[in-house]
């Protein structure tokens, strides 16, 4: 079982309490009855769906009911770090820490195409 | 009132009426009705909610506050569950508070059971991922989460005992799953 931190409960709880709501830093824009459609499709519609590091909302439905972010890979599921809602992204630098060369991936380690 | 005498008075219908359960394990029992509500308030409110509750309402997470039987569940950083074991008003004494806040009466929203016995957390654990381990859930610790499908808010009363919270339409679910995993904790 995947186990998240809430920086709200401040400990790790399972997955189970959790949901994910969409990409985190998705700036709404403030001048809406203005703008193209196009521009609004690609503030309302268009993701980047990003293979590796990503950021995310998350929130702690089950538990105590916040909304924060998280920065996660897409492609070995492992959470690199939560943060509260409204804080800005923090610094990938300190994140991923040089020596890990490479995350688990599908394919290395369950598909046939090793 | 002689002329209410014989007459069909509403009376309460309890959600899990005349439910027991459970094995040598775990005993499930139905805890007495009781008023509740739903409490959300910004930091600069909570002195003055807690003076008109009587009781410390708990700013850090997974905490309780109890008093003569009023218990006041973190639920998030801005909210609180308040049960009144006595069933006391408890709208009107967060009204005289005088400060801004939200509360909802949800005293019949939610039912209860109480899981005592030595194989307690092992039986919640049945459908529930919290580490119910007395170092990580000690006695007057409490928490929204889950058992299996349904919401729950647990609260440790004692080293052996929980009150369940549930929402009453949840309550069949929860009290038959819960006699099933405690069925499963005296093995
Ligand atoms: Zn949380």
């Amino acid at each position: 079982m995947l186990l998240i931190y809430c920086p709200y409960c401040e400990e790790e709880r399972s997955e189970l309490e959790f949901r994910q709501a969409g990409d985190a830093h998705i700036a709404r824009p403030t001048n809406m009855t203005e703008m193209t459609d196009e521009d609004f499709e690609a503030f309302f519609f268009l993701r980047d769906n990003v293979k590796g590091l990503t950021f995310e909302r998350w929130r702690h439905l089950n538990g105590c009911g916040r909304f924060f972010n998280a920065a996660r890979d897409t492609v070995s599921d492992k959470f690199l770090t939560t943060y509260k809602a409204g804080l800005p992204r923090p610094d990938l630098g300190t994140l991923r820490p040089a020596t890990e060369a490479t995350v688990e991936t599908y394919e290395a380690t369950e598909s046939d195409a090793k | 009132m002689a002329d209410l005498i014989g007459a069909d008075l509403a009376t309460r219908t309890l959600p899990l009426s005349g439910f027991h359960g459970g094995s040598g394990a775990a005993s499930l029992s139905v805890a007495k009705p009781a008023t509740r509500i739903s409490l959300r308030a910004k930091p600069d409110a909570v002195s003055a909610l807690s003076g008109a509750l009587g009781l410390s309402l708990p700013v850090k997470a997974k905490t309780s506050a109890s008093s003569n039987g009023r218990h006041a569940l973190w639920l998030g950083p801005d909210e609180w569950l308040v049960i009144d074991e006595n069933g006391a008003d408890l709208m009107a004494a967060v009204a005289s508070s005088n400060v801004l806040h939200s509360a909802t009466d949800i005293s019949h929203r939610n039912t209860a059971l109480i899981v005592k016995g030595h194989g307690a957390d092992v039986a919640i654990n049945g459908g529930c991922p919290q580490d119910l381990s007395l170092a990580a859930f000690p006695v007057g610790a409490c928490s929204r989460t889950v058992l299996a499908k349904a919401e729950i808010v647990l609260l440790r009363t004692a080293e052996d005992t929980f009150r369940v919270e549930c929402w009453r339409s949840f309550s069949p679910y929860v009290s038959t799953l819960l006699a099933e995993a405690a069925e499963d904790a005296g093995n």
